[in-house]
């Protein structure tokens, strides 16, 4: 297949993927903005698509690969990459039917080294470096996070108790807008750069862009323009699953949760040891949920969260691995694994209408929960 | 392998500590702020008002109530800068 197809390809590839990783990352920034009431849904994806597309023109540095130290940059091809990006997008689409909140991150680090594995062999691949950059911060973001939130939302309550209600309430409310805004601005910062470093390494590799050049300003926008708009297309069902599923979430906990995931990403950001945005949002959530007592929080939740985690990796991989098998046996597989790609991306979306969380009804659930809590509590009082 | 582990543990204690003081600080605001609810009865059979306690049992005159606000707000303000710095450069 002709090297200008190929990059066409890789470059839309790419922005679909940055599409899907803003709609299945809203979440982190709106989910308990939304829960609490703090904000309209459709005025929190907004704030927070402006933000993501800002974010992505904040940072000056130049977008680095995030296949670096996983798997032998040398190997990488634009078709590979175009696999691992299919690998990823399948996976994000499908922990955003189920509603499930996983790093948008590990799926194409999982896509990419599925992807490498089969096109260069695995000894392209670098195995320890999944333990420092994959596997050790998914098991430290959310308990770092969820600490620090646990804290905070203990101390907002304590101190707050004497305040008056409704000062409180509405203080805690604007808190929980810029907290969010904060984390959608860091959201468009980091991510964004993934896929403008992903587009930079396949111009470069065919020659496009000279080594070591960073990314053109139609990449910035672009890249930015696509995950702004994914992210105010909005992945209700993870927003649902985040804020409302979790725990009943009232203004103190949205607060201290979102200036939880915001300290967390900037942090970790700034000294060099960059987590995942998923995971520490979800995370601090569960850790303000547990501030309320453990019983606040629905743990099957914590559960079925933590098995999409553990899979995202191998099943991106897997996911990556077959696209690259097929698009390696030439230009009719790679044309077979875009049509797959497409028909299963339709395939998931006319799934997802049978049961449509949108906008508009997913404050219904949002009334549901809060009223199996007050019966759940109803029912602690008369035991005691 | 290598693991920076010396990194993670500053990410882990300047987090909890940065998260922590702004969480507080805009909850100490807020009790500030409260002074300047408009009062109401605090029992309902007492029927007495409460003036100037945010409803709630708080003791903060107007004027005290607005400074400690403005200065935990500033505070967090600051911190809030700070971070949105720290993404631009």
């Amino acid at each position: 297949m002709d090297i200008t197809v190929i990059i066409v390809l890789v470059i839309v590839t790419a922005l679909a993927f940055d599409f899907t990783n803003g709609f299945h990352d809203t979440a982190n920034a709106v989910a308990t903005s939304i829960a609490t009431g703090a904000l309209k849904p459709r005025t929190a994806v907004l704030i927070a698509g402006v933000l993501n597309l800002v974010g992505a023109f904040l940072s000056v540095q130049v977008a680095k690969t995030i296949s670096s130290g996983l798997v032998d940059d040398t190997k990488i091809t634009p078709t590979v990459i175009f696999a691992g990006l299919v690998g990823a997008i399948v996976w994000n689409l499908l922990t955003w039917l189920v509603g499930m909140p996983s790093s948008s991150s590990h799926a194409l680090i999982g896509g990419l080294i599925g992807a490498t594995w089969v096109a260069a062999g695995a000894d392209a691949v670098k195995f320890a470096g999944l333990v420092g950059k994959v596997l050790l911060p998914a098991v430290l973001a959310p308990i770092i996070a969820g600490m620090i939130a646990l804290i905070a939302t203990f101390l907002a309550y304590r101190i707050t108790a004497r305040g008056g209600q409704r000062t409180v309430t509405k203080g805690f409310k604007l808190g929980q807008i810029v907290s969010g805004s904060m984390v959608a601005l860091a959201h468009g910062t980091n991510d964004a750069q993934k896929t403008m470093g992903v587009i930079t390494l396949t111009l470069i590799t065919a020659g496009v862009l000279p080594a070591e050049a960073g990314p053109p300003f139609w990449v910035i926008l672009s890249s930015g323009l696509a995950i702004a708009v994914g992210t105010y297309v909005g992945g209700w069902r993870i927003i649902q699953t985040l804020g409302m599923r979790v725990s009943t979430i009232e203004t103190p906990q949205g607060f201290a949760a979102g200036t939880s995931t915001a300290t967390v990403i900037l942090t970790s950001s700034h000294l060099g040891f960059p987590l995942s945005t998923t995971q520490v949002a979800t995370g601090s959530i569960f850790g303000a949920g547990t501030a309320r007592g453990v019983a606040s929080v629905r743990w099957g939740i914590g559960g079925q969260v933590a098995v999409a985690w553990l899979l995202t990796l191998p099943t991106a991989a897997a996911f990556g691995a077959v696209a690259a098998w097929m698009a390696a046996t030439g230009p009719l597989g790679t044309i077979i694994v875009l049509l797959v790609l497409v028909g299963v991306a339709g395939g998931i979306y006319a799934a997802s209408r049978r049961r449509p969380v949108t906008a508009d009804n997913i404050n219904d659930l949002q009334a549901r929960s809060q009223q199996a809590d007050i019966a759940r509590r109803d029912d602690e009082d008369i035991a005691a | 392998m290598t693991i920076n582990w010396g990194a993670l543990g500053i990410v882990a204690v300047v987090s909890l500590v940065v998260g922590v003081l702004v969480v507080v600080l805009v909850s100490l605001a807020l009790v500030g702020l409260s002074a300047h609810e408009p009062a109401h009865v605090s029992e309902p059979a007492e029927e007495t008002l409460v003036i100037g306690r945010g409803g709630s049992g708080l003791s903060l005159s107007h004027a005290a109530g607005t400074v400690v606000a403005a200065v935990c707000l500033l505070g967090a303000a600051t911190i809030v800068l700070y971070g949105i710095y720290l993404l631009a450069f």
